[in-house]
């Protein structure tokens, strides 16, 4: 005998409510984070591409220069017949060095560490030298740096194929 | 005069010099903790400053948009601290002769309602707050810069002023040490204190007397490590992350030279005359002994010549935690005077691990 006035909820009822009510909230945290999820990946990506022609050895004077550096973040340094990219970013923390002409040093603004123009770390908390990039030249003789293939000193790599071209 | 203070205030120097003075302030507290040491302290404040401020470079570096909190934070920091200190002082004055610290008077522990007493407090601190926000928002404009660019940074690079400490700690570490160890040792320390602190005395009331090892500990990492490392990163660091005086032009060209080795340079090519030895574990051995005879020898020394009651009442589990902790803040200024004195770069160098101590 249920009487029609009840007040409260039988136990099915109250189950079912239940689950609309868990299903619901299930629907909305998840929606919730899906949207945050979507929000983590940039809706425009500023990458400059990985590789780049870099012109000709005979356009680069003996020593650092810094025109790729802005675009591609690319030291090319002409020393003693061989030519070198280098990145530019710091191995300590990632910071941006800038190139001092007039101390023939770089040096980062963040914890100053200093590099030799060759990319040896000298002074400052930077534990290893400046890494570079592969460097070859294409059929017309012009140079191609591929950021994607990475030389590094301590591991004795700079005097591979690709570390440098001789000019 | 000028001249001088720029001296004084390399790091080498002004380090030293706080690590002097905080000790000397301890020693003799009753002095400090008293109001006549206050006004002493604040007409010498003053009268530095009205000085300094006429000299522009300092007033530029002190009037500039980042580094206005951080002058108000040397203030509270400086004030906050001597009027706890005069407090404590106060209460072990009356300890010692008898009576209750005044928080623990009868009148004072009376218990009152959280509203309207509590409440009334708070939304006046909120309105006071919002209202201070507002007019120095008005009145200074926020340093903001262009949007980042990856291939390019600002000269000098700082962080935001409560990270300076930490940014003026990576000067001497690996990344790995002082962006990461470090900081998450300092939280989990700061958050484990109530555990291994189980001292009740000094809980509800100012004393120095009787807790004189956990202030002293505490003050020592937050005023000499923590918020100096603060003041010399926003103020002494120009261009190039380079030492300038507080009245010394920022000369972007300044040139502090520094060759900067690591202790397996010093040993195997300094000391035995060789070369560095292929395997990186051989080449490092003397660091990694070093770090390790620091990690295993210093708790035994601790213990045997000056922990022993601390051992007994506090029980060897937190008492271990509290020796390690306490050894490895030491590790920074440790860490900080052999890059001055000995130009070492790493302890423990194995870049091949990215590894460095
Ligand atoms: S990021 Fe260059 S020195 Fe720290």
């Amino acid at each position: 005998m249920t009487s029609i006035n009840r007040t409260s909820l039988n136990r099915r009822e109250f189950f079912s409510y239940l689950s609309v009510a868990w299903i619901t909230f299930a629907a909305a945290a998840g929606g919730m984070l899906s949207l945050i999820f979507r929000y983590l990946y940039p809706n425009v990506v500023f990458e400059p591409p990985m590789d780049f022609v870099a012109g000709r050895p005979e356009d680069y004077d003996e020593g650092v220069d810094e025109r790729w550096k802005n675009v591609y973040g690319v030291w090319i340094y002409k020393h003693e017949g061989r030519l070198v990219a280098m990145s530019n970013i710091c191995t300590h923390l990632g910071c941006v060095p800038t190139w001092l002409p007039a101390e023939n040093k770089f040096k980062c603004p963040c914890h100053g560490s200093g590099y030799y123009p060759n990319g040896i770390n000298f002074e400052g908390p930077a534990p290893r030298p400046l890494e570079r990039f592969k460097v070859s030249l294409n059929p017309s003789g012009q140079i191609i740096v591929d950021k994607t293939k990475v030389y590094r000193y301590e591991k004795g790599q700079w005097g591979l194929p690709g570390a440098f071209i001789s000019v | 005069m000028k001249e001088f203070i720029n001296i004084v205030s390399d790091p080498v120097y002004s380090f030293t010099g706080a690590i002097i003075l905080y000790f000397l302030a301890l020693k003799n507290m009753t002095f400090v903790g008293s109001k006549k040491f206050f006004m002493i302290l604040a007409t010498v404040v003053v009268l530095f400053f009205g000085w300094a401020a006429s000299d522009k470079i300092f007033f530029t570096i002190i009037s500039w948009p980042d580094n206005i909190p951080i002058t108000i934070l040397l203030v509270l920091v400086f004030w906050l601290t001597w009027y706890s200190f005069y407090k404590g002082v106060e209460n072990d004055k009356r300890i010692e002769s008898g009576e209750p610290p005044i928080e623990g008077t009868p009148e004072n522990r009376e218990k009152v309602w959280a509203w309207p007493n509590l409440v009334y407090t708070e939304l006046f601190t909120i309105i006071l707050g919002t209202v201070f926000l507002i007019a120095w928002s008005v009145l200074f404009k926020a340093p903001l810069e262009e949007p980042a660019n990856p291939t390019w940074a600002p000269n000098p690079a700082k962080a935001p002023w409560y990270f300076l400490g930490l940014q003026e700690m990576l000067v001497y570490f690996d990344p790995w040490i002082a962006g990461v160890l470090l900081p998450g040792l300092i939280i989990v320390g700061l958050i484990a204190i109530p555990y291994i602190d189980i001292n009740p005395k000094g809980n509800g009331y100012y004393t120095f007397k009787e807790r004189k090892f956990a202030i002293s500990t505490f003050m020592f990492g937050w005023l000499v490590l923590w918020v100096f490392l603060i003041i010399t990163g926003t103020f002494l660091r120009g261009p190039n992350w380079t030492f300038y005086g507080p009245f010394e032009f920022w000369d972007p060209h300044k040139v502090v030279a520094a060759n900067n080795i690591n202790i397996s340079e010093i040993f195997w090519i300094k000391i035995l005359g060789m070369g560095l030895p292929h395997n990186v574990l051989i080449r490092e051995i003397v660091g990694i002994l070093m770090v390790l005879g620091y990690l295993a020898v210093g708790p035994f020394l601790i213990t045997k010549y000056w922990g022993k009651k601390l051992l007994e009442k506090m029980g060897p589990a937190r008492y271990y935690i509290m020796v390690y902790l306490i050894l490895i803040m030491m590790g920074l200024p440790i860490k900080m005077y052999l890059r001055w004195f000995i130009n070492l770069k790493y302890i423990v160098f194995m870049p091949e691990f990215e590894l460095n101590i």
